[in-house]
């Protein structure tokens, strides 16, 4: 058993410790915004918030997030009401396919919290997910955005 | 929290016998009878293409998939258009393949690919719409019991001004889906367009920011078993064996199947045991002659090909061979392109449920009608008993036009009657079970006269057939046609240049690697041989590269208009900033017209900071121009991408690569600034998705040269120890 708080909730689940957080969230917790790509921490498409910290999930055993607050792009908006981040997604029309997009707006979500309003060279030195459609031009107008929203 | 999918139980209106490709597809538009077709809610079918719910929610059918590509909103932005709804009613639908099939393909085509969504289906999707509002409108009119030359309709309101009457869509749908359909639909003038052509958002964003949008991967069924793959790593050999004993009392563990004749699954109760058990399985493959190909073999077996007699003629005028012996200078250059895989962010899916009944399948796919024939193939039912329900895609780029996976499901869920599988490949299984983009090596010579005009090309392409592997039908006496996208001598992909004597040839080798459609096919390889080659010829000749071009544009007019336009804006002929330089390339391909220019400084020989990229469409018709304007910038990413890292190599008959780790693509750090010019000049319609993606790379490494004095000519640049800064 493992004790898991995700987006405010508890959660015992019966799994192998090992298993990657990714797919306890996906699989257990049926949380599926949270994405596969490509297993190894290099896409970001699984990043989530662990005690606020961006994480790539897919790479991370759950027993390792055992205790801690962990937010996943389901628990962003507040009763269906869209954060900054999310509204500047949509005013500038960012995602393509947007399977990347989910993990993408966590990481940024965690940039502006630890840096409101961040330089373009702050962007490019942490923003550092994989998107095949090409968005990172609408990603970084709408970073800017909701920096200054 | 899950997303339940309610499987389909409709009954189909009529069968057929057989679904995919084969059939060709009717451009009148075969409307229903006098009886009522109901959408699943019970709401009215005014026709195939619009559904109107009582509280006026318009509900467009589409056909095509979306994938990111924006189709869903352009197709819908034109059926509105005519059908003169309130856009903000407006929401969509795709009726699914079987659907399509027992209504003898009313909604046409299904296939997403070629950057064809829009511009071989904007003229009977834009006559469902005008049928759809001409009803509508006599509906009104009749019920008014006035003349219908009295009424006028605006954002989903009909009017009658003589006797101050109103009436909405969904007041007078029911009596609209009993009207018999116009014969005579006249469309708009697009420049009257008042939805259509505008710069719309996109219909299916805020789904896609909450994480609330169904990609195929997010299926959950009651009851459902996950499945992992693992099919034989060399192309052509088959499973031996597996030992499951090792396996099979794993945690979660249930079955462990044999998947035709190459693949073993572990399904179990979640999707990461079965992986972990997958690992662990024990699998012995059969061996053959496939083993023993490497890269190296490919390569020296395309070189051969590069002076073979016989090779297949695509485009020739005058007579190239003579032209260049007597050549004042002859100019030659080698060129060689990699193997490439899509590595679409989401790697394949599908889920599938098989009873002796019936037999469903979910799945992200670029041709809904391919998949349908794949599971009738792998379930051995009718069509009547098949039907597939299509996801959004996280991602297509030609991937998901190969229905391998769902095949696959298909058969898995077949060994488990009634359960319900979701088969995910690993990305290791997708990187290494593509359809990759065709291995291709050129050999261009040409020929100058005393005062450096181009006399003479003779342009050799040697490497791999798309068509052979996908569709040897469509072969013509063996030539495949596609080879010479951007070569051709009419056509889509017409090549844009006036040389007098003039030989484009294919000596085609095609190794035992699967190839297939990737985003822009063969134009990119071509772009990049004929756009750098013009640049090498313009410096023999002494010449500007834009003015080189120029001299043989003559009878190109929209392509000059497009590259004089990137020349314009980049600032060509005026100078650079300092330490930056610049590169230019254009192309004809899917009927759009496209030109690239770049700005680019070097820094210590081999770091490329790409500064600027200024790109010009003219796709005659721009549906959405917002839309374009993303998938033009998202192309360059595609394309420089694939430039600098993206290399698929072989090794004892297999692919090396298998994550991201050694097949990379381009982060935010490294995207240019993209300039997007849309251009439309009417009288054509051209695809967006690929087009511009040719004009990236030969754009930048006519820069590097121009910056380095260096000519790159086999890539990726990651070879040449080049990295993006």
């Amino acid at each position: 058993m493992v004790a898991l708080t995700i987006n405010g909730q508890s959660h015992n689940i019966d799994v192998d410790p090992t298993t990657p957080l990714l797919w306890v969230i996906r699989e257990q917790a049926g949380l599926t915004g949270t994405k596969y790509g490509c297993g190894i921490a290099q896409c970001g498409a699984c990043t989530v918030h662990i005690d606020g910290v961006a994480t790539r999930s897919c790479s991370l055993p759950v027993s390792d997030a055992a205790g801690k607050k962990i937010v996943t792009i389901e628990g962003l908006a507040d009763n269906g009401k869209l954060t900054k981040v999310q509204q500047a997604w949509v005013e500038h029309d960012v995602p393509q396919c947007g399977y990347c997009q989910c993990g993408m707006i966590m990481a940024v979500s965690a940039l502006l919290a630890e840096m409101p309003k961040p330089t373009d060279k702050d962007i490019d030195d942490t923003i550092t997910n994989i998107c095949r459609c090409g968005t990172f031009q609408q990603v970084r107008a709408a970073i800017h955005a909701a920096a200054n929203a | 929290m899950n997303f339940v999918p309610k499987m389909n139980r409709r009954s189909f209106l009529t069968t057929s016998a057989a679904a995919g490709g084969g059939l060709a597809l009717s451009l009148t538009l075969p409307f229903l009878g006098p009886d009522i077709v109901r959408a699943a809610d019970g709401s009215p079918e005014v026709n195939a293409w619009v559904v109107i719910r009582p509280d006026d929610t318009v509900v467009i059918r589409i056909a095509r998939s979306e994938m990111g590509q924006g189709t869903l909103t352009g197709l819908a932005q034109l059926v509105a258009e005519e059908l003169e709804c309130d856009w903000s009613k407006v929401t969509t639908e795709y009726p699914t393949p079987a659907t399509n099939v027992a209504r003898k393909r009313i909604w046409g085509d299904y296939s997403t690919g070629g950057s064809r969504g829009i511009r071989t289906s904007h003229e009977y999707v834009r006559k469902g719409g005008a049928a759809a509002r001409i009803m509508l409108v006599q509906a009104a009119a009749e019920g008014w019991k006035v003349p219908v030359s009295e009424c006028t309709v605006s954002k989903g309101v009909i009017t009658h001004k003589a006797s101050n009457r109103t009436a909405t869509y969904g007041s007078v749908a029911e009596a609209a889906a009993k009207i018999e359909p116009p014969k005579d639909i006249p469309l708009k003038d697009p420049k009257t367009w008042t939805i259509a052509g505008k710069p719309l958002k996109r219909l299916d964003t805020v789904d896609k920011t909450t994480g609330k949008m169904m990609y195929g991967m997010d299926v959950k069924l009651p009851g459902m078993l996950c499945a992992a793959i693992k099919d034989c790593p060399v192309f052509g050999n088959k499973l031996a064996s597996y030992d499951d004993s090792k396996v099979k009392s794993m945690k979660g563990v249930r079955h462990v199947l044999k998947v035709g004749e190459t693949a073993v699954a572990v399904v179990a109760d979640t999707w990461w045991q079965a992986k972990v058990a997958l690992d662990a399985l024990p699998v012995t493959w059969t061996e053959g002659p496939n083993n023993k190909v490497s890269s190296e073999t490919i390569a020296a077996w395309l070189k051969e090909g590069l002076d073979a007699d016989q090779a297949f003629v695509g485009n020739e005028a005058g007579n190239a061979k003579e032209a260049i012996a007597k050549a004042h200078k002859k100019v030659e250059a080698v060129y060689a392109y990699p193997y490439q895989n899509h590595a679409p962010m989401e790697p394949m899916n599908a889920t599938a449920v098989w009873t002796p009944d019936k037999c469903e399948v979910w799945t992200g796919t670029q041709n809904g009608e391919a998949a349908l024939a794949v599971a009738l193939e792998a379930s051995g039912l009718p069509v009547t008993k098949c039907d597939v329900h299509k996801l959004m895609l996280g991602g297509g780029f030609g991937r998901r036009g190969r229905s391998d996976y769902v095949s696959q499901a298909v058969l898995i869920a077949k060994q488990i009657p009634g359960t319900p599988v979701k088969l995910i490949w690993s990305r290791e299984e997708d990187m290494l079970h593509g359809t990759y983009h065709p291995i291709m090596q050129a050999k261009l010579t040409g020929a100058l006269d005393e005062k450096g005009n181009l006399t003479g090309l003779h342009f050799r392409l040697s490497g791999q057939s798309i068509l052979a592997a996908v569709f040897p039908a469509n072969l013509q006496n063996g030539k495949d046609p596609l080879t010479f996208q951007g070569l051709s001598p009419s056509g889509e992909q017409a090549f844009g240049y006036d040389i007098p004597n003039l030989l484009i040839d294919h000596s085609m080798r095609n190794p035992h690697v699967p190839p297939g459609f990737w985003r822009g096919v063969n134009i990119n390889q071509n772009t990049i041989f004929m756009e750098c080659f013009m640049d090498e010829l313009a410096l023999a000749a002494g010449k500007d590269p834009l003015e080189f071009r120029r001299s043989v544009m003559g009878k190109y007019p929209k392509n000059l208009a497009v590259l004089n336009a990137v020349a314009e804006k980049i600032g060509w002929g005026t100078p650079a900033p300092k330490g930056v330089y610049r590169g230019l390339a254009q192309v004809k391909a899917f009927d759009s017209y496209v030109a690239g220019a770049a700005e680019i400084s070097v820094d210590s020989g081999n770091k490329i900071k790409v500064h600027r990229i200024v790109a010009a469409t003219d796709p005659g018709y721009a549906v959405n121009p917002a839309q374009i304007h993303r998938q033009v910038a998202g192309s360059f990413v595609y394309g420089l991408s694939a430039l600098f890292y993206q290399e698929i190599t072989i090794k004892d008959g297999r692919v090396v690569e298998e994550n991201f780790d050694t097949y990379n693509s381009m982060r935010i750090s490294e995207m240019p600034e993209v300039e997007s010019i849309v251009v439309p000049s009417g009288g054509f319609w051209g695809g967006v998705g690929e087009p511009t993606i040719a004009v990236a790379a030969p754009a930048v490494l006519n820069a590097y040269f121009a910056a380095t004095g260096k000519r790159i000519r086999s890539f990726p640049l990651k070879n040449h120890d080049i990295s993006m800064a």
